[in-house]
């Protein structure tokens, strides 16, 4: 196999055809994708949930994760949070020519792996290359499919006055660790991402027999979004500062940098809106996972006009507002 | 340790204080305190009569349009490297900002200490390093420490854009006579460089209460109570309420390399005009790291926008809402003026309420 | 402005100290504080150290505090 990606991997001809057969097929194997067809062909039911997702990060290695992983969870989260099963993913890569072949080898690897951890197949792909300069070395589009079935329809996704709001996990790592491992930032020991799929969560929670109003994973703008993003004209959201929970190191990383931890990306915790009588047996669901040990509620929903709260431990009140723009270090 | 009296105490006896004084208010002039005054909710424990009002503090805001448009012009110099805190990514010139420059593929680059642009410089040999020294005293010592570490290390591809300022000249200029201000939270980082004497003038001269601040709740809830005490009874101090950072003196250590490096020099404040003697130059001996003398650097005439209070706001003396543009023209998104830039501005934090 | 965050110094390098702010550490400049030592908890603002924090301030904020409470001497003993 050739040391750098070229041009010609990228052109559909031989080249193209050693790579699918060295590289992807093994990584990837299944029924479905080992015919090569143009179309995956899948079994999935009368209702699906689809989405997609392209990964541009930077650095493609950092501690906790990779890209691989990055692409299968975020696209697998973006499913299970809709009470899908996760089925079948895509993959689709552009690659700069001169990308070392053994780095892509380690991220096909990756995404395999976290494929096979999540429950979901590689049925189909595809693979472009640019010239040098065209991207940043590797950018991947991920598509997924899952499934729904009467027993497992889709959720409602509307919070309801009197919810609990549950975290299944602690906040911020993902975007503090980025950005430090992109920015050298130095700190000992490194910043680890959550980067995780929440297949067996989110299945753990809906079989449990509860009822869930909504489910999302708080990614880019981190929970403050995703909060911002439920409430609607005649709910209010309230968060209580002291229940958050921030691991003691990205907690402060966050000092440090003057950043707050509700508007930081996840991709590894989900938030769920439960109705007040169900929430005890979620938070058993999720405590009985290690993606969700610890799960904890965090706030409620109230009769109210739209607006999101959090509540210092003073008994002060401040408005938790749509992150704007992207999210810089201050020293201020 | 356990603290004896706990933040309910300190709010109690506030309230009991307060009762039946006239309206009275507190400037604080720190960002930092601007800001966490927000993050705590501090003006909800005070009673209806206390009015907490921000002042020049935030550096980012009182940065004059002139340096700003003197950055972006060095940003757009062939071969430059330009190294900034991530405060000043966002502040508008026009229509332009670092961060626009930055998005169209300059190099611009946030740091998180002044030691960073030195890395910088070395890993960029080939091109000229630029770094914006913005800041007061807490911050100005450290563009001394990278100047004098490049000077001794003969790093020659670095330079400084200061912009930094001195704190006391901008509250004399403020608090004079008629300010409507009734007493002084003193920034209290600021006061661990150049100690809390600095800030006795205050009660001597401009007879003015005031009280050197730490940034807790715990911390400006005290500094707030020592206040109220004092104009309760006409006291007339300066008190040191942040002394587990303040000493007397300060750091003489940092001052003194501040003043080997800087010397002290005119500077026009946005929003309140120039100011003597409250800006920091770069000594003569140094001059070949000052970044106005390397490179020639055609100051651009940038007017402020059209209804823009910011001046008067940073004064204290208008609020958020007295102005056209709040909320229409000019948002967090889309911010026409420093107050509205900086998440501390006095603006940015009022669109949160 | 001034976001600065305390620390403990755990190692004494050239020109740096390496602080643990609890559950992570960094290294920060000791220019603007050359007498910094290990185990000294201090402040650090933007990557420098600028001051030693006092162990024993809190009693010296409870006094201050306590001078403004309305208490006699004989209720604080």
């Amino acid at each position: 196999m050739e040391k750098k990606i070229t041009l010609a991997h990228g052109s559909g001809g031989q080249a193209y055809r050693e790579l699918v057969q060295e590289v992807f097929l093994p990584a990837f194997s299944n029924d479905i994708l080992q015919p090569l067809t143009d179309s995956a062909v899948c079994n999935a039911g009368e209702k699906i949930a689809m989405t997609t997702d392209s990964y541009v990060i930077k650095p493609l290695f950092f501690p906790g994760g990779d890209i691989g992983r990055l692409c299968v969870s975020g696209t697998v989260n973006d499913l299970a949070v809709s009470g899908a099963c996760p089925k079948y993913i895509s993959v689709g890569m552009i690659i700069e020519a001169g990308f070392d072949m053994e780095t892509l080898v380690r991220i096909v690897e990756s995404i395999a792996m976290t494929a096979k951890e999540a429950g979901v197949c590689v049925v189909t792909g595809d693979t472009k290359v640019v010239e040098g300069g065209g991207v940043d070395g590797i950018y991947i589009n991920t598509a997924g499919v899952g499934v729904f079935s009467d027993a497992r329809p889709p959720l409602a996704q509307r919070i309801a006055v009197g919810d609990r709001i549950i975290i299944s996990g602690y906040m911020a790592s993902h975007g503090m660790a980025i950005m430090a491992a992109r920015e050298n930032m130095g700190f000992t020991p490194p910043i680890k991402s959550d980067v995780t799929p929440l297949a067996a969560l989110a299945d753990r929670v809906l079989q449990s027999g509860c009822v869930v109003n909504a489910m999302r994973d708080p990614t880019r703008g981190g929970v403050a979004a995703a909060l911002c993003e439920w409430v609607t004209g005649d709910t209010d959201i309230v968060i209580y500062e002291d229940l958050l929970p921030v691991r003691p190191d990205v907690s402060a990383a966050c000092e440090i940098l003057g950043m707050d931890p509700l508007y930081i990306a996840n991709e590894g915790i989900m938030l769920l809106s439960v109705p007040e009588r169900f929430a005890h047996n979620v938070l058993a669901a999720l405590h009985s996972e290690n993606a969700g040990k610890n799960a904890v509620v965090i706030g409620e929903v109230k009769k109210g006009c739209g607006n999101v709260y959090a509540v210092t431990k003073y008994g002060t009140s401040r408005k938790i507002m749509m992150p704007r723009g992207v999210l810089l270090p201050r020293i201020c | 340790m356990q603290m004896r009296y706990r933040i309910e105490d300190i709010k109690k006896r506030i309230n009991e204080l307060a009762g039946g004084m006239e309206q009275i208010t507190v400037m604080e002039v720190c960002g930092t305190h601007t800001a966490n005054i927000h993050k705590y909710g501090i003006q909800e424990l005070l009673p209806d009569n206390i009015r907490l009002v921000s002042g020049p503090g935030c550096p980012v805001c009182v940065t004059d349009h002139k340096d700003i448009a003197a950055a972006l012009s060095l940003v757009d110099q062939e071969n430059v490297v330009f190294a900034c805190f991530g405060d000043m990514m966002r502040v508008p010139c026009g229509d332009r900002s670092l961060y626009s420059l930055y998005e169209s593929g300059k190099d611009v680059r946030v740091v998180t200490s002044a030691m960073d642009a030195l890395q910088i410089a070395r890993d960029n040999p080939d091109r000229q390093t630029v770094y914006f020294g913005i800041g007061f005293e807490t911050t100005a010592p450290q563009t001394a420490a990278l100047i004098e570490a490049a000077d001794e290390c003969g790093i020659r591809n670095l330079s400084v854009l200061s912009a930094h300022k001195t704190m006391p000249q901008a509250i004399r200029q403020l608090l004079g006579n008629g300010s409507g201000i009734d007493a002084l939270m003193c920034p209290g980082h600021v006061a661990t460089i150049i100690g809390a004497e600095a800030f006795d003038f205050v009660a001597d001269e401009l007879k003015l209460p005031a009280a050197v601040a730490g940034f807790e709740a715990y911390d400006i809830m005290a500094a707030l109570l020592c206040i109220l005490n004092m104009l309760k009874n006409g006291e007339l101090k300066c008190v040191n309420m942040y002394p587990r950072a303040v000493t007397r003196h300060g750091n003489k250590e940092a001052l003194s390399l501040l003043y080997k490096v800087f010397e002290p020099c005119d500077a026009v404040w946005r929003g309140l005009g120039e100011i003597g003697g409250s800006g920091l130059g770069i000594k003569s001996q140094y001059k070949y790291f000052d970044a106005m003398h390397r490179f020639d650097i055609r100051p651009a005439d940038i007017k402020e926008a059209a209804g823009c209070i910011c001046a008067s706001i940073l004064c204290g003396k208008s609020m958020p809402t007295d102005c056209v543009n709040f909320g229409r023209g000019c948002t967090p998104d889309r911010p026409l003026g420093p107050c509205m830039v900086s998440a501390e501005g006095s603006c940015a934090a009022y669109y949160k309420l | 402005m001034c976001l600065a965050v305390p620390g403990t110094i755990t190692q004494i390098l050239d020109g740096y100290a390496q602080v643990d702010y609890g559950g992570v550490s960094k290294q920060a400049s000791t220019r603007l504080f050359k007498d910094a030592k290990v185990g000294d908890r201090v402040l650090v603002h933007a990557g420098f150290i600028i001051q030693i924090l006092d162990k024993d301030y809190g009693y010296e904020l409870e006094k201050l505090i306590g001078e403004t409470m309305g208490f006699t001497n004989a209720d604080e003993v």
